[in-house]
């Protein structure tokens, strides 16, 4: 009886995670579905058959070439990812393994800058840009990116850090490691999968970052955000169009996050889950 | 070579002082046990040896010279850790060689001391596993195997034991005591175990709240406990401490009885009680006899034989010849 019991409600909890699931996935799926309509069927209404029709994505592609766009985000998402993590490894390295009594404060100082909404600095950072020449150059975009994601590299890498057992250290230092060999030969081997999770979600974060790439860019390096946004207007609401061109952003990122789902889930859960 | 002087070191943090100054002699070869309660100083000794604290005064000499500060690697120590410390992301033999590899040693002359080091300690089927693959035996024996590759002037262990099952425990302490006799290296070593300090040692520090209680061999420790504190760590069951009348009919503010010095009758003797507890280990009974009235419950070691039960009435007698006296102050008193 009582197995019954729990075989029916594993089946009702599965059903409800699905339903759920599908929710949650919706949106997405349905810009798929209408990037597969052509222009007439998508603003008919609500149909969850498309013609399987790919005329969006040839004249997306011949309007606006896509591979630039592709290129600049690429550029964008690793080369801030890679800087942060430059500057963010001795940072959270410093912070997790010689703390101070203001070790968590800094910290908390640091994500305290990611509470402020983006926009109330937009006016100075956009001046920033247009004095020093960055406005619309994929290093401007690096520099900005890289800084707005830096306290979540830092703050993610001193957890995974702060995983890593002392004692294993002092062993090293025991052992005669200097402080170059500790780093070299136990730290990074340890921390690798830690920093792999870290970059794989900031270049997700970077890669979907929408205010300054679109604030910050014009033509010459406007990512695929800015991509996207370019089909919203002027020439009014192209909906099978965009949903095409917003499918070819997101699909690499899908990809990468499809094949990368275990490290994901723990950079997501901050190294909480092993 | 592996002699070790500590003249007046002393530790801090901030302004709390854990090791009051102290001065310690370890002769070399000697295997010498730290032991004492948690929280008494002895892993902060062990460290400040081993270079992994600095000393906040005094001075530590490794074989005459001074070493107060000198780099841990630089000092010729090794240590096992009480959690290993193995590298996770190393195999068995890459753990072992990691100290050679430091040391720039040539590879062959690596690869000799890792196949001997690996037969000795039962280690050679396993030299490409990783650390999570083994179990908590084998892990303590590659960190030994790490240890002894270095051929260091002394080894340092840090409670290497207490992660271990008891079984596991006993077959370890006497591998390290096998490995002391051949090896003739100094071993110093930290426990909180009193029969690891009494079954491996050849001298006892007994530490209590960062200051040296007594040194001596284990017989010396258990025969003719310095004061009232090692009376009471040392040996097992713990000796059983009274004070008041009893110890003022022999002179002193405490006596102390070991539980194997106490004779017990069901007929007559010199304190009246009743059995509490009766523990029968087959060689060995132990008696916990309570209302006495001169302490809470009197621990009596009794041969296998004895036949008592939860109840029953027992008359117990010291042996005169054996009983502790400790002064106000806990001191011995001869």
């Amino acid at each position: 009886m009582a197995r019954a019991i729990s075989r029916n409600s594993k089946i009702g909890w599965t059903v409800a995670a699905w339903l759920v699931a599908l929710i949650i996935f919706f949106p997405i799926l349905y810009t798929i579905i209408t990037s597969l309509k052509t222009e007439q069927e998508a603003i008919a209404g609500f149909d969850l058959i498309p013609s399987f029709s790919f005329s969006s994505y040839e004249t997306v592609q011949n309007q606006n070439n896509y591979f630039r766009p592709f290129m600049n985000s690429v550029v964008i998402a690793v080369g801030s990812t890679l800087l942060a993590l430059i500057v963010a490894i001795p940072a959270a390295w410093a912070m997790a393994f010689s703390p101070t009594k203001r070790t968590k404060d800094i910290l908390m100082w640091m994500l305290s800058t990611k509470m402020m909404p983006a926009v109330a600095v937009l006016v100075p950072i956009y001046l920033i840009f247009l004095r020093t020449g960055l406005m619309d150059t994929r290093t401007g975009l690096v520099i900005i990116l890289m800084l707005m994601n830096l306290p979540i590299v830092i703050w993610m890498l001193y957890t995974y850090f702060r995983e890593i057992p002392g004692e294993i250290l002092e062993a090293a230092r025991m052992d005669g490691a200097t402080l170059r060999d500790e780093i070299l030969y136990i730290l990074t081997p340890m921390a690798v999968p830690g920093i792999a999770s870290t970059m794989l979600l900031n270049i997700i974060l970077a890669w979907n970052e929408a205010f300054w790439t679109i604030q910050l860019t014009t033509t010459n390096a406007a990512p695929l955000s800015a991509f996207i946004a370019s089909f919203s207007s002027p020439q009014g609401l192209f909906w099978a169009k965009l949903s095409a061109a917003s499918t070819m952003a997101i699909a690499p990122i899908l990809i990468l996050g499809w094949f990368s789902q275990k490290q994901l889930v723990r950079g997501l859960t901050f190294g909480a889950v092993k | 070579m592996g002699r070790i002087t500590l003249e007046g070191v002393a530790k801090r943090f901030g302004d709390v002082e854990v090791i009051p100054p102290l001065n310690l002699d370890i002769e070399d070869g000697e295997f010498v046990v730290f032991v004492g309660p948690s929280g008494c100083g002895k892993s902060t000794l062990l460290r400040l040896i081993a270079g992994l604290e600095d000393v906040s005064d005094g001075r530590i000499l490794i074989d005459g010279k001074d070493a107060t500060d000198e780099s841990p690697a630089k000092r010729g120590l090794a240590m096992v850790f009480q959690s290993y410390a193995l590298y996770p992301h190393m195999s068995v033999r890459k753990n072992i060689a990691f100290p050679m590899k430091m040391a720039k040693v040539p590879l062959d002359e690596q690869n000799r001391r890792i196949d001997a080091a690996a037969k000795a300690l039962n280690l050679t089927d396993y030299l490409e596993r990783r650390p999570g693959q083994l179990s908590g035996g084998q892990r303590q024996r590659v960190a030994i195997g790490r240890a002894i590759v270095r051929e260091p002037s002394a080894f340092l262990f840090d409670e290497p034991l207490s992660n271990l099952d008891a079984a596991l425990r006993v077959g370890m302490r006497l591998e390290i005591s096998e490995l002391h006799n051949r090896l003739e290296t100094t071993m110093v070593y930290v426990t909180h175990d009193q029969v690891e300090a009494m079954t491996m040692a050849d001298k006892i520090v007994v530490l209590h709240a960062g200051r040296i209680e007594q040194v001596g061999s284990p017989l010396e420790l258990y025969l003719r406990p310095k004061n009232a504190f090692v009376a009471g760590f040392i040996g097992s069951p713990k000796m059983n401490l009274f004070s008041g009348e009893t110890a003022a009919e022999y002179g002193a503010a405490t006596i102390g009885v070991r539980p194997e010095h106490i004779g017990v009758s069901t007929e007559g003797g010199k304190w009246k009680g009743r059995v509490g507890v009766s523990e029968h280990l087959g060689s060995d009974t132990f008696l916990y006899v309570e209302d006495t009235g001169l302490a809470e419950t009197i621990t009596v070691r009794s041969d296998g034989e004895v036949r008592l039960r939860h109840g029953d009435t027992v008359w117990l007698t010291p042996n005169e010849d054996k009983i502790h006296k400790f002064d106000q102050g806990g001191d011995r008193i001869d």
